[in-house]
């Protein structure tokens, strides 16, 4: 356990983690953040796609001050953990777990972000024994209709996507991220995430990126890829959550954005087993636990404590 | 003995072999779940009126095995196109999970493929969009080739038919291959059944296979 130093921004309401440790995953060393009371009762946050647990420098604060022990982490290539030679969802899975070994042996609760939550509920069907209770923060996919188009034009965006991988796995040796001052580091992530303030993008400069001689890159791995490329199909998570086996929360927004998935909150309801519990933000995007941190925090505090 | 070079993809090195050097048409072999490439050049391919190579896919024979697995059937795809990159181009013969393979990259660089044979082979059934949730968790002691995270991922790594089609209609579309796709082999996993039922796919014989692949190619 190591403490972190103060970020040299400071936002409102944003604390840094009080406590740093390191899960050795199979050879890939993650890094694991705590906030609050190590005696109190754990909750595991799991942050999404090209994030990482520093993120939650708001959000986890209040859960901590709620009463509980706030456990994050880094998934593999983001953040402080290491990078990987390979990258896939089941290892994502597996790294989870490890962490998750590292906090107790269950059952706990835990919240997911995006990705976060679509790695959760997968492990939750398959080891439901593992966690109590699951808060999904625009966390669940969804089983959109497939799009209307003709056999040859998806075939077409087969080839693309498949071609893309390709020529990205050629040149994933070389690959680097561009160098610039934490300002612009900022610029760049609002494209991503263009509902989140300049302040705040700026503070997390300081979480999720590194200085070296030329400037300022996020610490996030070169050679991880937007999107998904493969088989995987959203319903194999979404057809079972009739039967999801712990109680659920579902929190979404009405906005959609570039980082988002599109849920249709009440064309899922329909899967969902009748006691799971959907909650809609009016105006806010994906990103529901940065931009409203304190009634995401009292809504995810409320379920937890429904025991 | 044979010649062995590394390519490099992403963090891993790949060990091609040359089983046989040669001019004219190149075959490439590759093999399947858990396996490597042949030390020498198998009975079967004395016949190839060229050379022979042979790819250890990541994880395996004398290629990287990463910390912590990873692997899906993209991956090794990847794999077999940095050896076509280094190569210039290729007729494959895939092993169960390298037959799989060579359907995805036959669709996806029919400018480097000139044919891909499917022949038995282990991790050929792969997982089924209907298996319970599952998550590999190996917990060796040490990791030698073949990596148990590899044998752990890609054994449940699910392949529903109609994705592994579309690849085998692009390549009936854009090889320039008459035949594209030769299924030599008896079992005949859910995928396998769906390729066997497209255009530009014959169920043949390994050894008619390599001779009409190979007339293809001399007669250009």
């Amino acid at each position: 356990m190591t403490a972190i130093d103060k970020a040299p921004v400071l936002f409102p309401g944003a604390r840094v983690p009080d406590r740093q440790r390191t899960v050795e995953a199979h050879g890939v060393r993650l890094a694991v953040y705590e906030w609050g009371d190590t005696k109190a009762p754990p909750v595991l946050l799991v942050h999404g796609g090209f994030d990482f647990a520093r993120t939650f420098d708001v959000f986890a604060p209040l859960l901590a001050d709620g009463g509980y022990r706030v456990v994050s982490y880094d998934h593999r290539g983001h953040g402080n953990s290491e990078h990987a030679e390979l990258y896939s969802w089941q290892a994502d899975e597996r790294d989870l777990l490890m962490v998750a070994n590292s906090v107790s042996p269950g059952p706990f609760p835990v919240v997911g972000h995006s990705k976060g939550g679509g790695l959760l509920a997968h492990i939750i069907q398959a080891l439901p024994h593992r966690f109590s209770r699951f808060a999904a923060i625009d966390g669940l996919p969804f089983r959109q209709n497939p799009p209307d188009v003709a056999n040859r034009e998806r075939t077409a965006k087969v080839r693309e996507e498949a071609v893309k991988w390709l020529d990205d796995r050629r040149r994933a040796h070389d690959m680097e991220r561009r160098p610039g001052t934490p300002r612009e580091l900022a610029e760049r992530r609002a494209k991503m995430n263009p509902r989140l303030s300049h302040e705040w993008l700026e503070y997390i400069v300081y979480g999720g990126a590194q200085q070296s001689d030329d400037g300022w890159r996020w610490k996030l791995d070169p050679s991880l890829r937007m999107g998904g490329f493969g088989p995987w199909r959203s319903r194999w998570v979404t057809d079972r959550l009739p039967g999801f086996p712990i109680p659920l929360l579902g929190l979404f927004g009405t906005e959609n954005e570039p980082m988002g998935w599109g849920v249709d909150p009440e064309g899922l309801r329909k899967y969902l087993p009748r006691n799971a519990r959907i909650e809609v933000l009016q105006d806010v995007g994906h990103f529901i636990h940065i931009e409203r941190p304190q009634q995401t925090a009292e809504l995810v505090l409320e379920f937890l404590n429904d025991e | 003995m044979s010649e062995t070079v590394y390519l490099t993809h992403g963090r891993i090195d790949l060990a091609l072999h040359t089983l046989r050097a040669d001019e004219g048409p190149i075959l490439l072999l590759l093999h399947g779940l858990g396996e490597h490439s042949p030390a020498s050049l198998p009975p079967e391919y004395e016949g190839w009126p060229g050379a022979v190579y042979a790819l250890d896919f990541t994880g395996h024979g004398h290629s990287t095995v990463p910390r912590g697995g990873g692997y899906t059937a993209e991956l090794l795809q990847a794999d077999v196109d940095m050896a076509l990159a280094h190569l210039g181009g290729a007729t494959l013969v895939g092993r169960g999970l390298g037959a799989y393979v060579a359907v995805l990259i036959a669709g996806t660089r029919p400018e480097l493929v000139q044919g891909a044979i499917l022949r038995d082979g282990t991790g050929l059934a792969g997982g089924a969009p209907g298996s319970s949730p599952y998550i590999g968790f190996p917990e060796p002691t040490q990791i030698t080739p073949p990596d148990p995270f590899a044998i752990a991922e890609l054994a449940t790594d699910v392949r529903p038919p109609d994705y592994i089609t579309e690849f085998v209609r692009l390549a009936a579309e854009f090889s320039n291959c008459p035949r594209p796709i030769s299924v030599c082999a008896s079992e005949r996993a859910p995928w396998l059944s769906a390729v066997v039922a497209e255009i530009g796919v014959e169920a043949t014989s390994v050894e008619e296979a390599l001779k009409f692949y190979a007339a293809q190619i001399i007669d250009k």
